[in-house]
């Protein structure tokens, strides 16, 4: 028995490529301070809504959710940066605390 | 990322070859390791990040490259397909363990009691012998019986196991202690033991004792202050 299950976000991704899902995965990788989730740490999302995985504590992933939908239809991987630069810089990774950079890039 | 690369990193997962995939963040550019020919800097970064079990970004020509290891899973070891063993089995896996059960009691080692679990029926010495146990892997002796838990301990000490623990009371452990002192075993080896097994929670049913005891092997893995604290106290480093 091995972990095949919630944490496999890749097989999870290439599952719903496979069933002709359009698929965007997002990974952690960078982070500074208390981020909640380590560098490598993957969210996979669908063009129809479909979520497995994080890259936070569930702060930006809505966030991530977004972008991921422009990657899914531009076909151009992003690098996202979440986090405080400022007090009252970004509402956006605030509750969770930390900055973090996140690549997002479609399955082709 | 290309069909290519996802299906060569799913197909490496499921050999259980370690891997690392290495990402250009400017474009998306990717490369595995140590299959395809990675510049040099980039190949030390991901033998690194492998050993290390931790991602990291790398700057190569003044590009930003993410470098992710993705590494077999943990491995665990549970002698003796017992009532605790059962509950033990799925948390594991659940925790991203790759779980073996050892058990030479056909009784015990059903598929019915065990469905879907990776199962030895050998001798635990002879078994251990097979599974080979790494840095990636922990063992947990369940059977209370010597003659099944004292082969699979032996074996257990004379690897490089990551955490090892076993079941029985603190006066079953001095017992055993006595036993693998007779071995040859001196205290130092004797104290990589986590007896009794598992955090003190109070745990009761299997399922609490199965609790117990992945909470050591994480806090072991993490390194957290806790279970350095549980392994001072063990009999097996008082004696030490």
């Amino acid at each position: 028995m091995t972990s095949r299950d919630s944490e496999d976000v890749l097989g999870t991704a290439a599952a719903w490529r496979a069933a002709g899902e359009t698929v965007a995965l997002a990974t952690v990788v960078e982070t500074w301070g208390s981020s909640p989730r380590p560098a490598g740490s993957r969210m996979a999302v669908t063009a129809s809504g479909r979520m497995a995985g994080s890259v936070s504590g569930g702060c930006i992933e809505g966030a991530v959710a977004d972008a991921a939908k422009q990657t899914m239809a531009t076909g151009a991987p992003q690098l996202l940066d979440f986090g405080i630069s400022d007090e009252r810089a970004w509402e956006v990774g605030l509750a969770c605390g930390g900055k973090l950079k996140v690549f997002v890039e479609k399955l082709s | 990322m290309t069909p290519e690369i996802l299906q060569r990193l799913l197909a490496d997962r499921d050999a259980g070859r370690p891997v690392a995939l290495l990402t250009r963040l400017t474009d998306g550019r990717q490369c595995l390791w140590p299959d395809d020919a990675c510049p040099g800097a980039l190949a030390e970064a991901a033998a690194a990040a492998l050993r290390d079990d931790t991602a990291r970004t790398v700057s190569l020509d003044g590009e930003p490259w993410f470098v992710h290891p993705h590494n077999p899973p943990l491995r665990l070891i549970v002698v003796g397909a017992v009532h605790v063993a059962q509950a033990l089995v799925p948390m594991a896996a659940r925790l991203g363990f790759a779980v073996t059960v050892v058990d030479p009691r056909r009784a015990f080692a059903t598929e019915e009691r065990f469905e879907g679990v990776t199962l030895s029926t050998d001798w635990p010495d002879e078994a251990m012998d097979a599974l080979r146990p790494d840095a990636r892997t922990a063992v947990v002796t369940l059977t209370h019986d010597p003659k099944l838990d004292d082969p699979a301990l032996e074996r257990a000490l004379k690897s490089p196991a990551f955490y090892i623990g076993a079941l029985g009371s603190r006066r079953t452990h001095a017992k055993r202690v006595a036993r693998l002192k007779e071995m040859g075993f001196d205290d130092a080896a004797i104290a990589r033991i986590h007896a009794p097994v598992g955090l003190d929670i109070e745990a009761v049913t299997a399922p609490e004792i199965a609790l117990s005891i992945l909470a050591e092997i994480v806090a072991v893995r993490r390194g957290a202050a806790i279970a350095t604290k549980k392994a001072a106290s063990a009999p097996g480093a008082a004696a030490a």
